[in-house]
């Protein structure tokens, strides 16, 4: 009797276990698939001139999705990293030229590439910082309070500038976002250093773990004497540095800055954590996920070019790519 | 009239189970966690197919392809976890997806009759359109069972229904079910306590290991061997507490602490004036029913809720509480009531939801994790304990019930806190791990840790503690040595409020 249970049990196990395989590799599998039939159907994908370039093209998505991979652990959202980059963007831009008026002049004295980066990354900390508070203080729920972000800063941005861009910046400053270092992009250097950190952050560190619990379970993390209201400000503190990371990226490599800069952004985002494995529920993701999801949406989009599939057919497959992991996430969650 | 009779396949959860029900029979299904009980309970009610095996209802084949359809074959399962919804109605929850009325409209009138007289079949003198947000668990229980009975169910699941409620509470439902049985429906019934299945059910079935290993008529079975079929071994009952009055430090010493019925709330309790005290190296009861506020008072203590004037002193120092954190630092921990939804990160590994609190013990280079303190803890707790694991980094909500208890003791053993406040330990435990709980909890106390138990079962108080108190309606209404207590002693002070 239970030599007949354990044969007829044993497919049972491994049709599960495969599953729980699939659904943890789902992203790198499907990665993998893309990239060989991109690589059958268009010989100039499988390039390496095409493939960094795919990854230049990521690692602005990528810098931000390492931020708002916390934030969704966290079953949170930040909705306003669109419109933080064009702000910070801006005034990054500005400082570099050393005031609005000298907007135009190219190349003009001004402040320098370090403390255009640094101005960059405090307005996006402060930015953060003050949705994080809205958020543990006055109880709105992330996504609204992102949502208000998102208009607030961006007409911010507009107020500040004018509507007008600010460009033509010196060349040390452009480095960071043209520049290479061997062959590598300088972008792509920033995004890989960036989520090895990141990764080990989350992985090895009491912080990480913290993160996990509140997203998991926030009434048993408070219970367990984790300070659930530090843990939820941080992950918008660190979206908000992401952003303004990523507005300074984006003005170098640009050249330019500009009020309207990042529109659209979060969604592209949330789409690779999404798709990376995050789940929107908080407590489930890892780094390496967001990666793959980041890259993915990169060499799909780099794909359909190549393939000269219309720009308005992309935005669709994008839709449709984004519904359906989050079904195959559903789907293996109530099989496991 | 009912037969139900099944064979299932032998994956892990069950196999080829027989399991019959009979016509207007309360049937106790009776089994350690894990046993299967849940699954059958599954099957039956449409929320899973069974991979093989039929179902017979009144001699006939069916399937029960989704909880629609075993709606309409007048099966009907109120699960531990209720499924109304807080701000409707009543009427409206009991009549939800079947309102009475024609061309989508809703007769709001005939709903509010028809709820009124299925209410009171089950006893429930509420106005129906009252909220179900501001009923006691045992009040939307009931209108849990008057939707069973609206739907003329004949066979009605019930499972665990009396984990959450006091024993008045207890009693009252057992009557119902009387009367269920007395209008020809049948109660299938899944409990832990085997008191109660001896006064309600005619008879039981046991699973174990997902295979039925015994049933028959459960008042010709004696308890004893019912307990051996479950657990396959014997169980002792004795106390475990000491007979003379303990004698340590004083741990923590609660003074009149006090809290006003919150404004929003008309559920929630109020507590006036409660003291006590608890020592080093004793394990303190506190025996209430369901409302007494002994879920609060911990709450409080711990600094999960706050309460209005009063104070905690550890260490002869009054302590500042206005979060768990707080609480924590002083020395002070909670085994919470509700271990899902209270204690647990169910997506966590086990490894990770045992060292949650104790993380910055296992800190190097200021905020790194040792992983390799980290697996030497959670290996000690594991053989300490006796967690019962496939390896640690299992997700910890694949747990039994008892095993995750564990974990959660762990949690709090490592950080050694001087107070220990456990919150209905053994609460959807089985047996066998409720005796291992049981020995952990005096084993804490035996290092020199105060350990307060809160209990809704009595056995389970008076086993363990050395010293008991009860409250009634937000105040302790009186102590007693546990050697001492009889089960009428406790309830006389647990109801009364002058009582001696």
């Amino acid at each position: 009797m239970t030599n007949l249970t354990e044969t007829r049990g044993k497919p049972q196990i491994s049709s599960a276990a495969a599953i729980t395989f699939v659904a943890r590799y789902a992203p790198f599998l499907f990665l993998a698939i893309l990239m060989i039939a991109f690589g059958v159907l268009e010989p100039r994908f499988l390039t390496a001139f095409n493939l960094l370039n795919v990854l230049r093209q990521v690692s602005i998505y990528g810098l931000l999705a390492l931020g708002m991979t916390f934030v969704i652990l966290t079953s949170g959202i930040d909705l306003s990293i669109g419109s933080i980059i064009a702000l910070a963007g801006l005034v990054a831009a500005t400082v570099a030229k050393g005031g609005l008026d000298e907007r135009f002049v190219i190349g003009a004295g001004g402040y320098g590439w370090f403390a255009a980066a640094l101005m960059a990354v405090a307005i996006g900390l402060a930015a953060g910082a003050l949705q994080g508070l809205a958020i543990i203080k006055m109880k709105v729920p992330p996504f609204i309070v992102t949502l208000g972000g998102m208009s607030a800063f961006r007409g911010a941005a507009l107020l500040f500038s004018d509507g007008g861009p600010v460009s033509g910046f010196d060349a040390s400053y452009v480095w960071w976002g043209q520049g290479k270092i061997w062959f590598l992009p300088v972008p792509v250097l920033i995004f890989a250093v960036f989520a090895v950190l990141c990764h080990l952050v989350l992985r090895y560190t009491r912080y990480g773990r913290q993160v996990y619990a509140v997203g998991g379970n926030a009434e048993a993390a408070r219970l367990a004497g984790i300070d659930v209201r530090r843990v939820l400000l941080s992950v918008y503190v660190i979206t908000g540095f992401f952003a303004g990371l990523s507005a300074f990226v984006l003005s170098a490599r640009l050249n330019s800055a500009e009020a309207v800069a990042g529109t659209g952004y979060e969604l592209t985002v949330i789409a690779s954590v999404v798709i990376g494995g995050t789940s929107l529920f908080g407590g489930i993701g890892t780094i390496a996920g967001t990666v793959v999801g980041t890259v993915l949406i990169g060499v799909l989009l780099n794909g359909l070019v190549l393939l000269s599939v219309s720009a308005y057919i992309q935005q669709i497959l994008v839709g449709l790519i984004i519904v359906l992991a989050v079904a195959f996430d559903t789907y293996a969650k109530a099989k496991r | 009239m009912i037969g139900v009779g099944k064979t299932f396949p032998g994956v892990k959860a069950l196999e080829a189970v027989d399991f019959v029900v009979e016509a207007g029979e309360v049937h106790a299904l009776l089994g350690e966690n894990g046993a299967g009980k849940s699954t059958l309970l599954r099957i039956l009610s449409g929320a899973q197919p069974p991979d093989v095996g039929e179902i017979l209802l009144d001699g006939r084949k069916v399937t029960i392809p989704s909880p629609q359809a075993a709606q309409r074959l007048g099966i009907a399962t109120i699960y531990q976890e209720f499924t109304l919804i807080p701000d409707l109605s009543i009427a409206e929850n009991i009549y939800l997806g079947r309102e009475p009325g024609a061309r989508g409209l809703v007769n709001w009138k005939r709903m509010a009759e028809d709820a009124s007289e299925v209410c009171r079949r089950v006893g429930l003198s509420r106005d129906p359109h009252t909220k179900t947000r501001v009923l006691s668990v045992a009040e939307q229980q009931l209108v849990e069972i008057a939707r069973a009975l609206s739907i003329s169910a004949r066979l009605i699941i019930m499972d665990e229904p009396t984990a959450a409620l006091s024993s008045i509470e207890v009693e009252r439902l057992l009557e119902i079910i009387h009367r269920l049985r007395s209008e020809g429906i049948s109660v299938i019934l899944v409990t832990h306590r085997l008191e109660e299945a001896k006064t309600v059910c005619d008879r039981f079935t046991v699973l174990r290991d997902g295979t039925d290993v015994g049933c028959g008529s459960i008042v010709g079975t004696p308890i004893g061997d019912i307990v051996k079929l479950m657990v396959g071994r014997e169980v002792d009952d004795t106390r475990l507490g000491r007979m003379e009055p303990s004698r340590g430090a004083v741990a923590i010493e609660v003074c009149a602490l006090s809290r006003a019925r919150h404004a929003s709330d008309v559920s929630s309790i109020e507590l006036t004036d409660v003291s006590f005290h608890a020592l080093r190296g004793e394990v303190l009861g506190i025996a209430g029913l369901v409302g007494s506020g002994r879920t609060e008072v911990a709450r409080a203590i711990f600094g999960a809720d706050p309460f209005d004037s009063g104070s905690v002193r550890i260490g002869g120092k009054t302590i500042r509480l206005r979060s768990p954190r707080d609480a924590i630092r002083a020395g002070i921990g909670l085994v919470p009531e509700d271990r899902k939804n209270q204690a647990l990160f169910l997506a966590l590994s086990i490894r990770e939801n045992l060292s949650i609190s104790a993380q910055h013990r296992l800190v190097k280079w200021g905020q790194v994790i040792d992983r390799g303190a980290e697996v030497r803890m959670v290996e000690d707790f594991r053989r300490r304990l006796n967690i019962r694991m496939a390896n640690r980094e299992q997700a910890v909500g694949n747990l039994s019930g008892g095993n995750q208890q564990k974990v959660v003791l762990a949690r709090w053993m490592a950080l050694k806190p001087d107070v220990l406040i456990v919150d209905e330990p053994t609460r959807g435990i089985d047996i066998g791990a409720k005796a291992e709980v049981h020995a952990i909890l005096r084993q804490m106390a035996e290092a020199g840790m105060a350990v307060v138990v809160i209990s809704s079962e009595l056995p389970e108080v008076m086993r363990v503690s050395d010293r008991i108190i009860t409250m009634r309606e937000g105040r302790i209404t009186g102590e007693l040595q546990s050697a001492d207590a009889t089960p009428q002693k406790l309830m006389t002070l647990m109801m009364l409020r002058e009582a001696a």
